[in-house]
């Protein structure tokens, strides 16, 4: 096959190009330019938007002997991927940008650019297997190492996407493992450090980030009563679920931490309660994508809401309209979804919590990933005990 | 790199010596450098005295462009307006940018038409217009980018007229059209090793006597205090035999690769719809080994990477930052639009190109030029 080999610059990237020129394939390397200044050096945990990096993806090429090419993607990177970060963020939503850029210009732009041109798929340095069967059908499944699965931002690309997709790090045991092989290959890039945050945040700060380009918008923190317990400068900068950073001046009346429940800019309100309100029986999610066929309603299956959370126990119902409802009975589920990062923590048996408008939703059976939506409501298990109780 | 230049390298390298050291060695590598320094300035009609060794065509620039303002501006302080056309190479164009950021240089772009020709009106607008205010006068000899041949001597001789020295690149020019600092009036002439088969990092500017240059890099005085650094002895020597080699074959590799660039262009256009030629349709006024080509609708790099597979090298003009394409200055500078300008394509033909290779061309462009222009259409939408 003539393959494209997307080369970001770091370690993945480039082993994962290598193991397509040893499967045979005809390679070419292409390093997206995401940014029309890009930084000379990386900084910090940043990936893959520094000229440095385009560098490391050019001497990787040369490892490798094969062509290497730059592709110009800023300006859709920007449109796709940045103004719907902030436009998100702005409606009060909490968006993944890597799933945006998994489907808008990854797994778009540059593989409908790279067919174009003769190219039978692109290649990444994702941790996710593809299972082809016999009669042409590809699965998409976890990565062999957990840890490093990714199969969660890719599900947004959909079974044609797949169809021209190879993973060649699915069966990977371990990080250690690719940088090793690096090393072995002659790679110069095998030390060096993974990217964690978002690429196009310089510092890692998204709050500041988010300040900077959407302005201050003050307003209150009030608790679920509607008192207000606080200010904050900018709604968008909160995330439900959020514990962490929330600067109230006085605690609750019954001393036990509070969370963000819900973010409304409109209001430019951000509304604060105890952590049991954060649980969540219900997820409606829209735009939906399915690998196969649509699950027969009732369907049992596992949710992940985030990247790094745990899948939860759930049953599935899908719409003609597009939109997917999955019910998680509480304690019923198979761990914890871990919530976001600094959040209510989660007991044994949890559901569910924390889940913001924006979000990916993405359903498994088992490893297999049997389809994915974008979150558009939540519903609270009193909400979903009440709705049952008209019904 | 030619073959001569390659035995001058070779030989020469056996040799050690600093040619400012006084020992034998030192002298012995001295020689080589001056008897190269003869040879350079006799390919080009200038003295052996008017030759400033540099590390190739992008130093020489930035110390003509630094250099003839620095000096200027300090016999005459109100002379500080670099008057530099728009389609010079970025080596000329970077630094006259810095010096208008750092250095209190006023900078002046001067206009080219549609053929990529300097504006000479707008050149004498401005000469006349800002009198006894201009410090320099920089237009490239050839253009690198669409082959437009710069009308030096009317540069020159307007630039004269009002007591400005005038700067020329000439990198692209040496070995493809006649060039010669005496007969041409030019005051500063950069000259590169790498163009006309020569080692790569070698160059030269050429310095008519008694203009004065204030220098960029200091240091140990070597080149008249002018230029400091070690000199290399073998890759000047194996520089100044390519130059000469080139200039002496010149009339011969004219005929020979303008024929065949004719020939190239002429069948592009007939087979490729929507291609249009970029800089002087009359060959008399372009380099002869260039052909420069747009293709709407296709993305350059797409038709690189097509023809590249296909065996075809060609290049799209000047990469920048990270190796981003960006449309080409020198078409936007000719009123190319932004669109067009992305779809450029340039052929260079050299000593071994053949019919043969003209033919290899024709195959497979007007597929790749098909293939280019639906993929630029896909990612144009959404």
């Amino acid at each position: 096959m003539r393959v494209l080999a997307a080369l970001s610059g770091g370690v993945d990237s480039a082993v994962a190009a290598a193991r397509a020129v040893d499967a045979g394939h005809d390679v070419v390397g292409v390093h997206m330019a995401l940014s029309r200044t890009p930084a000379q050096q990386r900084t910090g945990s940043r990936g893959c938007c520094s000229i440095e990096d385009a560098g490391d993806a050019r001497r990787a090429a040369d490892v490798l002997g094969i062509p290497y090419y730059v592709w110009d993607m800023s300006e859709r990177f920007e449109r796709t991927v940045v103004a719907d970060f902030l436009a998100e963020y702005a409606a009060g939503r909490t968006p993944n940008p890597c799933v945006r850029c998994n489907e808008h210009v990854k797994f778009a732009a540059l593989l409908d650019k790279a067919l174009a041109l003769g190219f039978d798929a692109v290649c990444t340095g994702h941790y996710a297997r593809v299972v082809a069967h016999d009669d042409g059908r590809r699965e998409l499944h976890r990565a062999a190492d957990a840890a490093k699965d990714q199969s969660y931002v890719l599900a947004v690309m959909g079974p044609e996407r797949l169809a021209r997709s190879l993973f060649p790090l699915g069966d990977a045991p371990s990080k250690s493992h690719v940088r090793a092989e690096a090393a072995a290959r002659g790679l110069s890039v095998s030390a060096k450090p993974d990217s964690y945050d978002i690429c196009f945040v310089a510092d890692g700060d998204t709050q500041g980030f988010l300040r900077d380009r959407l302005g201050s918008q003050p307003g209150d923190v009030v608790d679920e009563t509607g008192a207000v317990v606080g200010t904050h400068d900018g709604a968008y900068a909160y995330t439900v679920g959020q514990r962490r950073g929330l600067a109230l001046g006085r605690p609750a009346p019954d001393g036990r931490p509070r969370y963000v429940l819900s973010v409304e800019p409109v209001q430019r309100r951000v509304v604060v309660g105890p952590a049991e309100r954060l649980e969540v029986a219900r997820v409606t999610a829209d735009e939906a994508v399915w690998y196969g066929a649509v699950p027969a309603p009732g369907t049992a299956c596992t949710v992940q809401v985030r990247a790094h959370g745990a899948p939860v126990a759930a049953r599935v119902r899908a719409a003609d309209d597009g939109t997917v409802t999955v019910d998680v009975a509480a304690g019923t589920g198979t761990g914890t979804d871990g919530g976001p990062a600094g959040t209510a923590g989660c007991g044994e048996g949890a559901g569910l919590r924390g889940v913001a408008a924006g979000q990916s939703l993405v359903l498994y059976d088992g490893t297999r990933v049997v389809g994915q939506g974008t979150v558009r409501a939540t519903v609270s298990p009193a909400g979903l005990a009440d709705a049952r109780a008209h019904a | 790199m030619l073959p001569s230049a390659v035995d001058a390298l070779t030989a020469a390298l056996a040799h050690v010596g600093n040619p400012s050291s006084l020992h034998t060695a030192g002298r012995s590598a001295r020689r080589t450098v001056e008897e190269a320094r003869e040879r350079l300035a006799a390919s080009l009609g200038a003295r052996p005295s008017e030759v400033v060794w540099t590390a190739g065509g992008t130093e020489a620039d930035n110390l003509a462009v630094k250099g003839l303002f620095w000096a200027r501006r300090t016999a005459d302080p109100a002379r500080r307006r670099l008057l530099v056309s728009a389609v010079e190479h970025h080596a000329v164009l970077d630094p006259a940018f810095w010096m208008a950021e750092h250095a209190g240089a006023e900078l002046v772009l001067l206009p080219v038409d549609a053929d990529g020709v300097v504006e000479l009106e707008a050149l004498r607008e401005e000469l006349e217009g800002h009198p006894d205010a201009a410090a320099l006068v920089s237009v490239m000899w050839a253009n690198n980018e669409v082959g437009a041949v710069q009308p030096v001597e009317e540069v020159v001789a307007l630039a004269h007229r009002h007591g400005v020295p005038v700067h020329v690149d000439a990198v692209q020019a040496v070995g493809q059209v006649p060039v010669d600092l005496t007969a041409s009036g030019v005051d500063a002439l950069t000259v590169s090793g790498h163009k006309v088969g020569g080692p790569g990092s070698t160059g030269a500017l050429l310095v008519r006597r008694g203009l004065d240059l204030t220098p960029v890099l200091h240091g140990g005085g070597q080149e008249r205090g002018v230029r400091s650094g070690t000199l290399d002895a073998p890759l000047l020597a194996s520089f100044a035999v390519a130059v000469e080699a080139a200039v002496a074959d010149r009339e011969e590799h004219a005929a020979r690769v303008g024929t065949l660039r004719d020939d190239l262009v002429r069948r592009v256009l007939d087979a490729v719809p929507g291609a249009v030629l970029r800089g002087p349709a009359d060959a008399a006024r372009r380099l002869p080994a260039n052909a420069h080509l747009t293709f709407a609708g296709c993305e350059g790099d797409s038709l690189l990477y097509l023809l590249d597979a296909a065996g075809v090298e060609a290049s799209t003009g000047s990469a920048c930052q990270a190796g981003v394409p960006r449309p080409s200055h020198v078409l936007l500078a000719m009123g190319v639009g932004e669109d067009d300008a992305r779809g450029a394509l340039r052929f260079s033909l050299g000593r071994t190109s053949t019919a043969a290779d003209v033919d290899a061309v024709l195959d497979v462009l007007p597929g790749a030029v098909e293939r280019a222009r639906a993929a630029g259409l896909t990612s144009v939408g959404v």
